[in-house]
């Protein structure tokens, strides 16, 4: 029997890869920079673009102003911070409330049901609102009057409604089998949901739980409208003395400082996962 | 003389209607091995949920070494760990390691010591030809490891009788032998044990006794050379007769 010479080698295929791969990326490059550009061009052009620079983009009131924007946005992280353990620690609470089927939970998860009806339903800006006006008035004992811890639960208890039905599906994505195989080992409930079942969801989940503490953390500016002086409000203050908008973008930096790496972070984790699972990716070309 | 290991006694169970098993009555004695055939849907899987109290029977009873376990009001997380359940699609925990896995009981449920436990795992790993793969995670290990796995995780805590669910239903026909020595090694070592299986070979030349389960009884039970050979009912006749027929 005689071998057949190859048909394609290992080279073929490699140049071929190398020659895909260079058109997609002279591709992708000229088509951003021809968006990019045009844009820019666009805004720079345009007859009103030397009072906008002015009004926004002023290196002198950037300067001036910049410090105190900081010190502000160090309350947001704080703020953010707080609110974020305490929404996680409630909201997988709720969660489990909502998903256990056990009898004497019952009025519990009505409440819970309730409870994520109403704060998921209200704009979180008018809980804000409530929480800083309405409840000092009440002038109850034992409830704290600051206006930043009061917000601080109002962010809190908006987040926790959203957060919790992160988790509740990814408690429900949870085969019931793997519960069986816990407890058939001979561990509690309580043991089965720690070590088995928790664990398992919150893996689950971490990609769209990430994305919500994303959303957090820019909405810590919401306080600002009850008091507290977090970076969006110092920015208000210096723009309104100065004239001048440029305190704002300060702010948006400081808050993009913050959220861009946190989105690259999921971004990455939702990578890993697709990956995981094959996934989308199997889409692109080999 | 001692009670039996297990006794069921008109044990019943429906679900939302349909009455699954009709008045189980079964002893096992110690170091008895049993098989439990019958048709997809006999209530095979229902009958080893109940006795491991992962479901509650609605009437009978089961006794465990000649007391009574499913009694109402009864806290059923003990008498679990006096037995070990071996499912069909092995049920591994996928975030943890293999030997987490195997541990898992022993350091929860029985508050065995860690150091003491991961010794005793990694032992019984090694027994079962899976000494390398301790700290692989399930998902990356071939069907048979992943239930070898499976019956060490049942073994750990020291089992009173071990209920194998079809362990081998869900593995390709090359890795069903691995899987069924260790089962045998178990038969040798003298564990009692309720095994619920397709596979009539099997069956045949490792259990004491055979039961066929059919429309919610056991139809007929004996030593497996009288269940295969001269069956008495004829829906036994009829069942092996169609297990035959399909081969
Ligand atoms: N949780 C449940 N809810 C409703 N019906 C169920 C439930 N579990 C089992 N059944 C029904 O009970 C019957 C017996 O099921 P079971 O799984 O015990 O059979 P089996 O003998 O193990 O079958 P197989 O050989 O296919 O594993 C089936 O008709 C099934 O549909
Ligand atoms: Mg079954």
């Amino acid at each position: 029997m005689t071998t057949l010479p190859p048909l394609t080698t290992r080279e073929d295929r490699a140049r071929a890869h190398r020659h895909r791969a260079r058109r997609s990326i002279t591709i992708s490059a000229i088509s951003t920079i021809v968006v990019i550009g045009g844009l820019v061009a666009y805004v720079l052009t345009s007859p009103g673009w030397p009072r906008v620079r002015r009004q926004f983009f002023s290196a002198s009131v950037f300067g001036s102003s910049f410090g105190s924007v900081l010190s502000g946005f160090w309350l947001d992280v704080r703020m953010f911070l707080i609110v974020e353990v305490v929404v996680l620690v409630f909201a997988l609470l709720i969660a489990l409330v909502r998903t256990m089927r056990v009898p004497v939970l019952f009025p519990l998860r009505m409440l819970a049901i309730v409870y994520v009806d109403v704060f998921r339903g209200v704009p979180t800006i008018l809980v804000v609102y409530l929480f800083g006006f309405a409840v000092p008035g009440l002038e109850l004992s034992g409830m704290p009057t600051s206006a930043t811890t009061l917000s601080g639960i109002a962010l809190a208890l908006c987040y926790s409604a959203y957060v919790s039905e992160v988790f509740r599906a990814g408690l429900e994505s949870i085969h019931p089998s793997q519960a069986g195989a816990a407890l058939a080992l001979g561990l509690t409930p309580t043991q089965a949901l720690r070590h088995v079942i928790v664990p398992q969801a919150v893996r689950r989940v971490l990609p769209p739980l990430l994305n919500d503490f994303i959303a957090l953390q820019k909405d810590v500016a919401l306080v600002s409208v009850v008091g507290p002086q977090e970076a969006f409000r110092v920015a208000q203050i210096f723009a309104a003395q100065y004239f001048n908008y440029t305190p704002l973008m300060a702010a948006a930096l400081l808050y993009l400082s913050v959220t861009i790496p946190l989105t690259r972070l999921v971004d990455r984790m939702q990578a890993r996962n697709m990956r995981e699972r094959g996934g989308l990716l199997a889409l692109g070309p080999r | 003389m001692s009670p039996p290991v297990l006794e069921l006694r008109g044990v019943t169970k429906s679900y939302g209607g349909t009455d699954v098993l009709r008045g189980i009555d079964l002893t096992v004695d110690e170091h008895e091995a049993i098989a439990l055939i019958g048709a997809s849907g006999s209530g095979k899987s229902t009958l080893l949920r109940c006795i491991d109290l992962l479901d509650e029977i609605d009437d009978g009873d089961i006794l465990l070494d000649g007391e009574p376990i499913t009694v109402p009001g009864l806290d059923p997380v003990p008498i679990r760990r006096r037995l070990g359940l071996v499912f069909q699609a092995f049920n591994l925990f996928p975030h943890m390691r293999v030997i987490d896995n195997v541990t898992l009981g022993a350091t929860r449920a029985q508050s065995v010591d860690r150091a003491q436990a991961r010794a005793s795992g990694l032992a019984l790993l090694e027994r079962f030809g899976l000494g390398d793969r301790a700290d692989a995670y399930p998902d990356n290990l071939s069907g048979g490891q992943q239930q070898r796995v499976a019956i060490a995780r049942a073994l750990l805590t020291h089992p009173r009788a071990v209920l194998l669910d079809e362990v081998t239903s869900a593995l390709d026909p090359e890795l069903v032998g691995e899987v069924l020595d260790i089962i045998r090694e178990l038969k040798a070592d003298g564990m009692t044990m309720i095994i619920a299986t397709h596979e009539m070979e099997f069956a045949r030349d490792f259990a004491d006794r055979v039961c066929f389960l059919a429309d919610g009884r056991i139809v007929e039970h004996g030593p497996p050379e009288q269940i295969f050979s001269a069956p008495a009912q004829p829906e036994t006749q009829r069942f092996l007769a169609r297990l035959l027929a399909r081969r």
